[in-house]
C-alpha cells in the first residue's frame, strides 16, 4: 500500500476510528485523531498508558487498518544496535570464505546480512508497520540509537553505505511509563495518552473481544471493573484483564455455577496479586451484586 | 520567509504561553500544532483541542494544568487557571522540567552587596558544620552497592568469549585466528533513594538530612530525594543546582507540608502507586530517614514498608531515636515493619548516617536479627 492509499484509508479521524472497529478495536475520538494526526504528519506515534490498557493491540489494529505487516521490536535492558538494527551472519561469511578457496567472494553481500526490525521496515516501509514495545524498559543508549533512526529514517552499515527509507514508514512507539523517556523523543513523537475507558465503552470493548458473552454479562463486568479499579490496588486491572474476567465467568457458569459465584471463582483472572486479593475479597461480594443489580 | 497570516497567532501564543509555565515546548512541536490544525479542518473547538494534545505532548500528571491554560488562551476563561487541584487524596508534587528561568532570575536580582553578604554566609556556613560532608560527596559514587548490567565491556583478561567481536575479527583476517576477544558483564552503581520525613517530630534534623542529601545528589547522579510528610514531594531537581544555600531554599520552598503531622503509610502508598516514582525504588537501595512514629494504625504502612522491601535491594531506616542507648523497635509500628527491614540505624548524626550510606554495599545482617540480640 503507497502514501496515497493509506491517506485513503485514513482520511478523517472519523474513518480512521471506523475502520479500526472493523479490525475489533474501539478507538476513542483522541485516539483517532492522533492516529490520523501521525499518518498524515509522517511523526512516529507514542503510546503511553497502564499496562492492560490496548497499546500494543492498538499498534496490531493500526497495521491491519492500513493492510502492512506488524514488524514488533520488544525493548529490555541492553537491547541494541545488533538486537535492532542488522548484525552480520558470521558463521555463514567464514563458510563462505572457506569454500571460495582462491576465489573473489563478497562477504558483505545481501545473503550474510541478518535484518533486525529497524532495517526490515526501512527496507519495505509501504508494507510494514515498525511497533517499538515499551521503550521505557530500555536504556537510555538505546533511546539515543532509536532517536536517530527516528529522525532520518536511515541506517548506516560501514561496509554496505547508508540505506534510506524510501517513504517515511510509520512508526508506533509504546510505554508503561515507569521511566520519563527523553523529551527530544517526546517531541518528535505524535503524543497519546491512554487511560481506562468508562463503563460503557468498557463494555462494547468486552462484547467485541469475547464473543461469547452475553450483554448483561458485559455490562456487569465493566461497572465491576469500574468499582474495582476505583479501589487504591498495587496492580488495577487493565482491560484484558476485564475482558479474561468476563470469559471465565461465562465458562463457569455454563459450567453450573450460579451468577455472583461465578464471578467470585474466576476473580484469580483479573485480579493478580495477593495482597489486592485479600483486600478486595471482602467487598468483592458487594461490587458484584451491585454491577448486576 | 514570507510573514505568518495572522490566523496562526493563537497557534503560537498558546506554545509560549505554556512555556511561560514550564511546559517543555520545542518549536517543531509548534509548526506540527498548526499543522495538525490545518489537517483536521479545523471543524471545531474539540479538533484543535485534541490536535494541541497529540503534538505538544503534556506530561498526563500535568493535563488538568493543560486544559486550564487551554480555556483560558482559546476561551478566554481564565477562572480555570488556579482552580485545578483535588483536595482528598495524598499530594504528590513533582518538580521535574518546570521553570529553570525562575532560577536565573532570582540569581540576576541580587544586588552586588545582597549577594556577596550571602555568600561570606554560604562559606561561613560551610567551614563550620561540614560535618563531613565534602568527603562524602566525593566517596558516594564509588561506595553504592553495584549490580551487574546486560551490557557487556571489552576486557583483555577474565572475561567469557565475545563470539560476535571475534568472529567479526576472524571474517576481516579472511579465516585466519587470531586471539580470542574477550568481553565481561558490565556492573553499574544501583539507584540511591532517600526519603525524608519532614514532620514536626523530625524538626531537629530535617535541616541536616536535606543537606545530606544535597550532598548525595551532587555526589552521584543515581540519587533520588523526597521529602515525606502529609504529602509527598519530589526535590532532586531543586537539590541539583550546585549551591548548597540556594538549592537547600529552593527544595524548601517546593514542600508543603514542613513540621505537620506523619502519615507515613499513606504517602509511602502514594509513592508506590506512581509508576515512575516505584521506578526509582526497582533494584535501589532505600533510606528512609524518619522516627516512623505514625498517627493512628499502622496497618498501611506495614503494606506500604513491605511493598517497597519487595522492590527495594536493600531497605533501611535511619531514626534519630536510636541515638539513645536504651532505644528499642517495640513500638507497635516498629516491631511490624523491623522483619521487612535491612537495617534499622542510628539517624541522629550526619556523621553516622553518610557512614552507614556509605556502608551500603557491605552486607550486614538483617535488622531483626541485630536487635534480637541487642534485647
Amino acid at each position: 500500500m503507497t502514501r496515497a492509499d493509506a491517506d485513503q484509508v485514513a482520511a478523517s479521524p472519523e474513518a480512521v476510528a471506523a475502520r479500526l472497529a472493523t479490525s475489533r478495536y474501539l478507538a476513542d475520538d483522541s485516539l483517532a485523531t492522533a492516529i490520523f494526526l501521525a499518518i498524515h504528519l509522517g511523526k512516529p506515534l507514542l503510546l503511553e498508558g497502564a499496562p492492560g490498557v490496548g497499546k500494543t493491540e492498538a499498534a496490531k489494529a493500526i497495521a491491519e487498518l492500513l493492510g502492512r505487516d506488524l514488524v514488533r521490536l520488544q525493548c529490555y535492558e541492553g537491547i541494541d544496535a545488533a538486537h535492532a538494527l542488522y548484525e552480520w551472519n558470521y558463521q555463514r561469511q567464514l563458510l563462505a570464505i572457506r569454500h571460495a578457496g582462491d576465489q573473489e567472494v563478497d562477504i558483505y553481500d545481501d545473503r550474510f546480512l541478518i535484518a533486525r526490525p529497524l532495517l526490515q521496515v526501512l527496507r519495505a516501509p509501504q508494507q510494514r508497520v515498525l511497533l517499538v514495545d515499551e521503550i521505557d524498559r530500555s536504556d537510555h543508549e538505546f533511546e539515543a540509537l532509536l532517536l536517530e533512526f527516528l529522525s532520518d529514517f536511515q541506517i548506516s552499515i560501514p561496509e554496505r553505505g547508508t540505506i534510506r527509507a524510501e517513504a517515511l514508514p510509520i512508526v508506533i512507539l509504546t510505554s508503561n511509563r515507569t521511566r520519563e523517556l527523553a523529551e527530544a523523543l517526546r517531541r518528535r513523537c505524535v503524543y497519546h495518552w491512554i487511560g481506562y475507558p468508562d463503563a460503557e465503552r468498557e463494555a462494547e470493548i468486552i462484547m467485541l473481544r469475547a464473543s461469547d458473552v452475553a450483554q448483561t454479562t458485559a455490562r456487569a463486568v465493566a461497572s465491576a471493573v469500574q468499582a474495582i479499579r476505583a479501589r487504591p490496588l498495587a496492580k488495577p486491572p487493565g482491560i484484558a484483564e476485564a475482558v479474561e474476567w468476563a470469559n471465565a465467568a461465562t465458562i463457569l457458569e455454563r459450567g453450573g455455577s450460579p451468577w455472583p459465584e461465578a464471578f467470585r471463582r474466576a476473580i484469580g483472572v483479573l485480579i493478580k496479586d495477593e495482597e489486592d486479593l485479600s483486600y478486595i475479597a471482602p467487598e468483592l461480594g458487594r461490587i458484584v451484586e451491585e454491577a448486576l443489580g | 520567509m514570507s510573514a505568518l497570516p495572522r490566523e496562526a497567532a493563537p497557534f503560537l501564543g498558546f506554545g509560549r504561553l505554556l512555556r511561560r509555565y514550564g511546559f517543555a515546548i520545542a518549536p517543531e512541536q509548534v509548526t506540527g500544532f498548526m499543522q495538525a490544525v490545518t489537517l483536521l479542518g479545523p471543524r471545531s473547538m474539540n479538533d484543535i483541542r485534541e490536535a494541541a494534545l497529540a503534538t505538544l505532548a503534556p506530561p498526563p500528571d500535568r493535563r488538568a494544568e493543560f486544559e486550564a491554560h487551554f480555556q483560558s488562551h482559546f476561551y478566554g476563561n481564565t477562572s480555570a487557571v488556579s482552580a485545578s487541584e483535588a483536595d482528598e487524596e495524598t499530594r504528590i508534587k513533582d518538580d521535574g522540567g518546570a521553570d529553570d528561568e525562575q532560577i536565573k532570575a532570582e540569581h540576576s536580582r541580587e544586588g552586588g552587596e545582597l549577594s556577596s553578604a550571602l555568600e561570606q554566609l554560604s562559606t561561613r556556613d560551610f567551614q563550620r558544620n561540614d560535618n563531613g560532608l565534602t568527603a562524602f560527596r566525593r566517596k558516594l559514587s564509588a561506595a553504592l552497592p553495584a549490580r551487574r548490567s546486560f551490557r557487556t565491556v571489552h576486557t583483555h583478561s577474565r572475561g567469557k568469549l565475545d563470539l560476535r567481536r571475534s568472529l567479526r575479527e576472524i571474517v576481516s583476517a579472511d579465516g585466519d585466528i587470531p586471539s580470542p576477544l574477550l568481553r565481561r558483564r558490565q556492573t553499574v552503581p544501583r539507584k540511591l533513594l532517600i526519603l525524608i520525613d519532614v514532620s514536626g517530630s523530625m524538626k531537629l534534623h530535617t535541616a541536616d538530612y536535606l543537606k545530606l542529601a544535597h550532598a548525595a545528589v551532587q555526589g552521584t547522579d543515581r540519587a533520588e530525594i523526597f521529602t515525606f510528610g502529609t504529602r509527598l514531594t519530589r526535590i532532586t531537581t531543586a537539590l541539583r543546582i550546585r549551591d548548597r544555600d540556594r538549592a537547600l531554599a529552593r527544595a524548601s520552598a517546593q514542600v508543603d507540608d514542613w513540621d505537620g503531622g506523619t502519615r507515613m503509610g499513606p504517602t509511602l502508598l502514594a509513592f508506590l502507586s506512581v509508576p515512575r516514582f516505584s521506578a526509582f525504588a526497582r533494584g535501589a537501595a532505600v533510606v528512609i530517614l524518619s522516627d516512623a512514629l505514625e498517627r493512628g494504625g499502622h496497618a498501611e504502612m506495614e503494606t506500604a514498608m513491605r511493598r517497597l522491601s519487595a522492590r527495594a535491594f536493600r531497605l533501611s531506616l535511619a531514626t534519630p531515636l536510636a541515638g539513645d542507648p536504651r532505644f528499642r523497635p517495640v513500638t507497635a509500628a516498629l516491631s511490624a515493619i523491623l522483619p521487612v527491614l535491612d537495617d534499622l540505624v542510628d539517624g541522629s548524626s550526619v556523621k553516622g548516617l553518610t557512614d552507614f550510606i556509605l556502608s551500603l554495599a557491605r552486607p550486614a545482617p538483617a535488622a531483626k536479627t541485630i536487635w534480637k540480640r541487642v534485647s
